[in-house]
């Protein structure tokens, strides 16, 4: 392992947008690794957790014992990034009282926030001004949503990335943890996961408790 | 744009390719929506009766009660489909109505029109419809489907047909994959489908839609076959409701579809699930009985 590698950058492979997310991290010069078991986190400098049906990805994320190791994942500081299904999981709160599952980002969403399919959208996006451009740059961002979440409460330390044409926020960052309630990997613009896979890569290897084959996966 | 605009051809798609690594429940009630939903599946499709009882019952197999749809809607937060006659727009516009997130245009149903299928691209609600070869896949893509099934033989329990479809279309996409680019034309002829969809197929190397399969699914085991011939996830109608124990095989098929390429977990879901749904061979109906050859 070399300091010059590609970052590696798992994407949950339970259900939904697997293979959009592994075209999407290729196109970003980084290596994609699907997981559906423990032991595929290994050695990982990055979490995908994708769109698809948050309902579904809950149930197959405990049947095969993956909540533990992916929360050791985020603890040990690997960036991750949830989309849609994926901000669901990651998220503090959950409006319509489901329980919340890794409780990695502050904040409040709720399911299907947007409605059912008929009013799934697209739409451009503000990221930051001409003047201050945010993280993802100063160019509107195109949004495709579907049964999207909509994020209805945002805590202090949230950083917001991208907004819909009403002003909710769509795209927030604390920390490492990344959250877009629309999906990037639907479309050819590719910021989203370039930013995850800097901050992938200034992950620093050598920090104690990173997750290695040395190490084992540990619960 | 600075405006939002609402169902795209990019949210239609978007929403098939959501349901991928998953599967598809049929389901008659709003607690079987439930099983189906505790189970994992990624959507339900809301029928009356699911195949294999419409083989029995014989008669004009129509669109589903809204009453019940609308139940199955309350029952689950999961995406809920329903099935509209091949042709039948007047169903299709109902089933939109009730805001179902997709209809599938169903051999299942008796066919209200031989010749044509619905033109599918002014609705908002996307539709999936089945295909047994390539052609007809490309055909109803051509005619606004956001996804697509391999038809199989529905109601069976059996999974040739499935097997036929799947392999038939991967074949014909093969096929294309070889040919010059002047030689599409002709192929967009033979396969009766529009050229532009035979185009992208071709550079592509895949549907331009999500590909599923559907008929015949009734074990883990089927729904592990599927996927590795190709589909991105399955629909299972009677395979789940008609088996000895609904939610162990509801449970196991979920686990199956996403670990299709993994022999040791198809083991453990497959092990002491009881009987599955009796089934029928294909061999057993009569060829004018068969669901897949409705569609043109």
């Amino acid at each position: 392992m070399t300091d010059s590698r590609r970052p590696r950058i798992g994407v949950l492979a339970l259900q939904g947008a697997v293979r959009e997310h592994v075209a999407a991290i290729r196109a970003v010069d980084a290596e994609p690794v699907e997981v559906r078991l423990p032991r595929d986190l290994v050695d990982l400098d990055a979490l995908i957790l994708p769109g698809g049906e948050s309902t579904t990805m809950r149930k197959l994320i405990d049947a095969y014992g993956l909540r533990g190791p992916i929360a050791a994942l985020a603890r040990t500081g690997a960036p991750l990034l949830g989309t849609c299904a994926g901000m669901i999981l990651l998220a503090d709160r959950i409006a319509d009282g489901d329980e919340p599952v890794f409780r990695l980002l502050d904040v409040e969403v709720r399911r299907n926030g947007y409605g059912r399919q008929l009013d799934s959208f697209e739409a451009d996006l503000a990221v930051g001004t001409a003047d201050v451009p945010g993280a993802l740059g100063a160019a509107d961002l195109h949004g495709v949503f579907i049964r999207a979440p909509l994020l209805s409460e945002l805590g202090p330390s949230v950083e917001v990335l991208a907004r819909d044409p009403d002003g909710n926020p769509v795209a927030v960052r604390q920390g490492r943890v990344i959250a877009t309630s629309f999906h990037p990997e639907l479309t050819g613009d590719r910021r989203i996961h370039a930013l995850l896979r800097d901050l992938a890569a200034a992950l620093d290897r050598e920090a104690p408790g990173r997750q290695s084959k040395d190490a084992g996966v540990t619960e | 744009m600075t405006t939002i605009e609402r169902s795209t051809w990019a949210t239609k798609v978007g929403l098939a390719r959501m349901l991928a690594g998953g599967v598809i429940m049929d389901v008659v009630t709003a607690d079987q929506a439930k099983i189906a939903e505790e189970a994992g599946a990624v959507a339900v499709m809301a029928l009356e009766r699911v195949p294999s009882d419409i083989r029995k019952f014989g008669g004009v197999a129509r669109m589903s009660d809204p009453k019940l749809i609308n139940e199955i809607k309350d029952a689950v937060t999961i995406p809920v489909m329903a099935k509209c006659r091949i042709g039948h727009f007047a169903e299709a516009q109902v089933l939109q109505a009730l805001e179902v997130d997709f209809i599938d245009e169903s051999e299942v149903l008796t066919p209200a029109d031989e010749e044509h299928h619905i033109d599918k691209h002014p609705f908002a609600v996307p539709f999936v419809c089945g295909c047994r070869d390539l052609g007809e896949a490309l055909r109803r893509i051509g005619e606004g489907a956001a996804m697509i099934r391999t038809k199989g033989e529905a109601g069976t329990g059996d999974i040739v047909e499935a097997v036929r479809h799947m392999r038939a279309v991967q074949k014909g996409i093969r096929q294309l994959q070889s040919m010059r680019p002047d030689e599409l034309f002709a192929a967009a002829k033979e396969l009766r489908a529009p050229y532009d969809v035979v185009k992208a197929t071709a550079e592509a190397g895949e549907l331009p839609v999500p590909n599923f399969s559907a008929g015949g699914v009734a074990t883990p085991a089927d729904a592990s076959l599927m996927r590795q011939l190709g589909a991105q996830a399955v629909f299972v109608g009677s395979g789940i409701f008609k088996s000895e124990s609904p939610e162990r095989f509801a449970h196991a098929i979920v686990k199956a579809t996403t670990h299709y390429d993994n022999p040791e977990i198809l083991a453990e879901v497959s092990a002491g699930l009881g009987e599955p749904m009796r089934g029928q061979s294909l061999g057993e109906i009569p060829p004018e009985e068969r669901l897949a050859v409705r569609g043109w």
